[in-house]
């Protein structure tokens, strides 16, 4: 009791806010040191330590037209990494198996879409054309959800109750049957996404602010948007719904919810199903900014350290942590990537996740541990 | 089986709700763990098992529920029956809809859920609607005050006493014939397992709920059953009347640790003896 009655701030602010002011202040007496140093001549221009610690934020400052471009296309991408790290979360949640073809099965819905498309238009003599384009979509959809059939009847099932590695080889197994059997319907040629057939928005529109120009593509925009009317759409699943309740007690022991008459089989298909519908979401926007090939799987990749960062059973980490990727992956390759001779997009998200592991194996947002003794 | 018999005699239009015939368990293809258990519960009664650990109370009610499934077992011989279907090859959740539920021993409450979000995840399996659902839940919060004072607290951090509430709340909740309920007093203080069976209590003879109770405690088990079975080892070694077990000798001396007379020698209290007697 006396150490809450002596600090009362601890009373009132929750654990979080007063971790975030912490580190918020943490930042701003690093900040006011480097000024410190950079004004007294301590660390002067041209130096390593000015390179690393002061430049780029002096160019920040002074050029806030390509902060925000940069911010802007972190977001985006942020977005749709958390749109990723929440298929693995899902499936993570309700079955206790680490999916490891989440990745592929973003690339797989989107190449169903494509190439059912492709298939009604060309072979069977379908006017190109919303219409289709939205067939297609059904397909797509359906292929899913017979996808989330058969993993809980030929994989899930015989192997209920098995190690954890066991099932993570089984969907190791998933990725490369479905690589192959993408490949030998829809060929192996990257495809074009039917981004202006499904009625999303092309072109971009720039904006002059801060004494310069923001360009913004509005697919991104709508990235954005329909990835975060999913997410709430999502949230608003799990915690109000019959089914979103009962996902939530699978979650939290298999055991119990078999007990009160929770059907596992049902379950498994259900969230199987939504992670299917979420990867269709990702293939559809990376497509869009891409192509649709195998070659997205390594974009799935990046899942992992936005995982770390937000712990594996997190919805709401998934998301913050997509958004940390992204962000400090563009800000890394803008403002420290030159140092470094570019490129470091491709890994600076498994650095960062490293520095989690470190410090917070968890995850920022990972599941307390609920322990009666 | 005679205390069965003369049962059936007194009372004829007696309705069973659920019979296990003769059933045995095997674990994982090798362990036998039940050697032909029968049992019968009638409709209304309250049904004791008791027995030492690992006498095989669970896993006979876990035969039932066919949770054992879950568990690598398997019933390999012998029928369940509920109220008058065969039941062995069902799936936990079409047995929970056809009123057959079970309370599994040590509670397994959701912990990150809500005690309410706990209670309505019992009604998973109903399809009559959410008026319905709903008041049977504020009938529960009438049962189980202290679950409504406590409606928005997460399972996990509530006490034991209260989980066990939430448990058999939630089981309440799937709007049940029949309960199978997993030692309910396990790691409680001793007023708590007597509120949470008086509850067993009223719940049976309010809403008419059957009840077969696996317990450790037999003295608390044999105050509010009405029948009992005693099961060592994987087998029934003595049923009857719960009056007549608290009255036998045996029963007082090995379960509910009195006996009569002078105190007996520990040479005198050979476990052979009872073995010879009851199994014979």
């Amino acid at each position: 009791m006396s150490a809450v009655t002596s600090s009362p701030a601890r009373a009132v602010l929750p654990p979080a806010v007063l971790g975030t002011l912490k580190v918020l202040g943490i930042m701003a007496a690093i900040g006011a040191a480097i000024a410190l140093l950079v004004q007294t001549g301590l660390m002067p221009k041209g130096s390593v330590g000015h390179k690393v610690l002061a430049a780029p934020f002096i160019d920040m400052w002074e050029l806030p037209d390509l902060l925000v471009q940069t911010l802007w296309e972190g977001l985006v991408a942020g977005v749709l990494y958390a749109l990723i790290a929440l298929g693995f979360v899902l499936i993570f949640k309700a079955s206790g198996v680490f999916n490891f073809a989440q990745g592929i099965m973003v690339v797989f819905s989107a190449l169903t879409l494509v190439g059912s498309y492709e298939i009604m238009t060309q072979r069977m003599g379908l006017p190109t054309g919303v219409v289709v384009a939205i067939l297609a979509l059904v397909v797509a959809v359906a292929t899913m959800f017979v996808l989330a059939w058969l993993v809980e009847r030929i994989v899930l099932r015989p192997l209920v109750n098995q190690n954890e590695i066991i099932m993570l080889m089984a969907t190791v197994g998933l990725t490369y049957f479905l690589i192959g059997f993408g490949e030998y319907v829809f060929g192996g040629n990257p495809k074009v996404m039917i981004t202006a057939e499904l009625g999303l928005p092309t072109g971009s529109t720039q904006f002059n602010i801060l004494g310069g120009r923001v360009n913004i593509q509005h697919l991104d925009v709508a990235a954005a948007v329909i990835a975060s009317v999913m997410i709430a759409g999502l949230a608003f699943f799990f915690q109000y719904t019959r089914i979103g309740r009962a996902l939530r007690a699978v979650a939290d022991s298999h055991k119990a919810a078999l007990s009160v008459g929770i059907s596992l089989n049902q379950i498994w298909v259900i969230v199987w199903f939504t992670a299917g519908i979420v990867a269709l979401v990702t293939g559809i926007m990376w497509g869009a900014r891409s192509d649709v090939s195998f070659a997205l799987e390594i974009i799935a990749l990046k899942a992992l350290p936005v995982l770390i960062l937000g712990g594996f059973t997190s919805v709401p980490g998934a998301i913050v942590g997509g958004l940390i990727i992204g962000i400090g992956e563009k800000m890394g390759e803008g403002y420290w990537g030159p140092l470094l001779g570019g490129g470091i997009e491709t890994w600076l998200a498994y650095v960062i996740a490293l520095g989690f592991l470190l410090f917070r194996p968890q995850g920022l947002f990972g599941e307390k541990i609920i322990e009666r003794i | 089986m005679s205390a069965t018999a003369t049962a059936a005699v007194s009372q004829p239009a007696v309705d069973t709700v659920l019979s296990v015939n003769n059933i045995e368990v095997i674990y994982d293809h090798v362990i036998l763990v039940l050697k032909g258990v029968s049992l019968t519960v009638p409709r209304g009664g309250i049904v004791a098992i008791l027995g030492a650990n690992g006498a095989g109370k669970t896993t006979t009610l876990k035969a039932i529920s066919n949770l054992l499934k879950a568990e690598r077992g398997e019933v390999t011989k012998g029928s369940i029956e509920f109220e008058g279907e065969r039941v062995d090859t069902m799936s936990p959740n079409e047995l929970v809809r056809r009123g057959c539920i079970q309370v599994m021993e040590g509670r397994h409450c959701f912990a990150h859920l809500t005690i309410e979000e706990n209670l309505l995840t019992g009604a998973f399996t109903r399809r009559d609607g959410n008026a319905a659902i709903k008041r049977d839940l504020e009938k529960i919060y009438t049962l189980f005050p202290r679950l409504r004072q406590r409606r928005q607290s997460v399972a996990g951090y509530t006490s034991g006493g209260e989980q066990q509430m939430c448990a058999v709340g939630r089981a309440m909740m799937s709007n049940p014939r029949m309960i199978l309920l997993d030692e309910p007093s396990m790691g409680l203080a001793p007023q708590v397992v007597e509120e949470i069976f008086e509850i067993v209590k009223r719940l049976n003879a309010e809403e008419g709920v059957s009840f077969l109770v696996a317990e450790q405690n037999t003295n608390m088990a044999l105050k509010y059953a009405t029948y009992g079975y005693i099961m060592e080892t994987g087998r029934i070694v003595m049923d009857g009347e719960a009056k007549s077990l608290r009255e036998n000798e045996d029963v007082k001396e090995f379960y509910l640790g009195v006996s009569e007379g002078a105190k007996k020698s520990f040479r005198e209290v050979k476990s052979y003896k009872r073995r010879k007697r009851w199994l014979a």
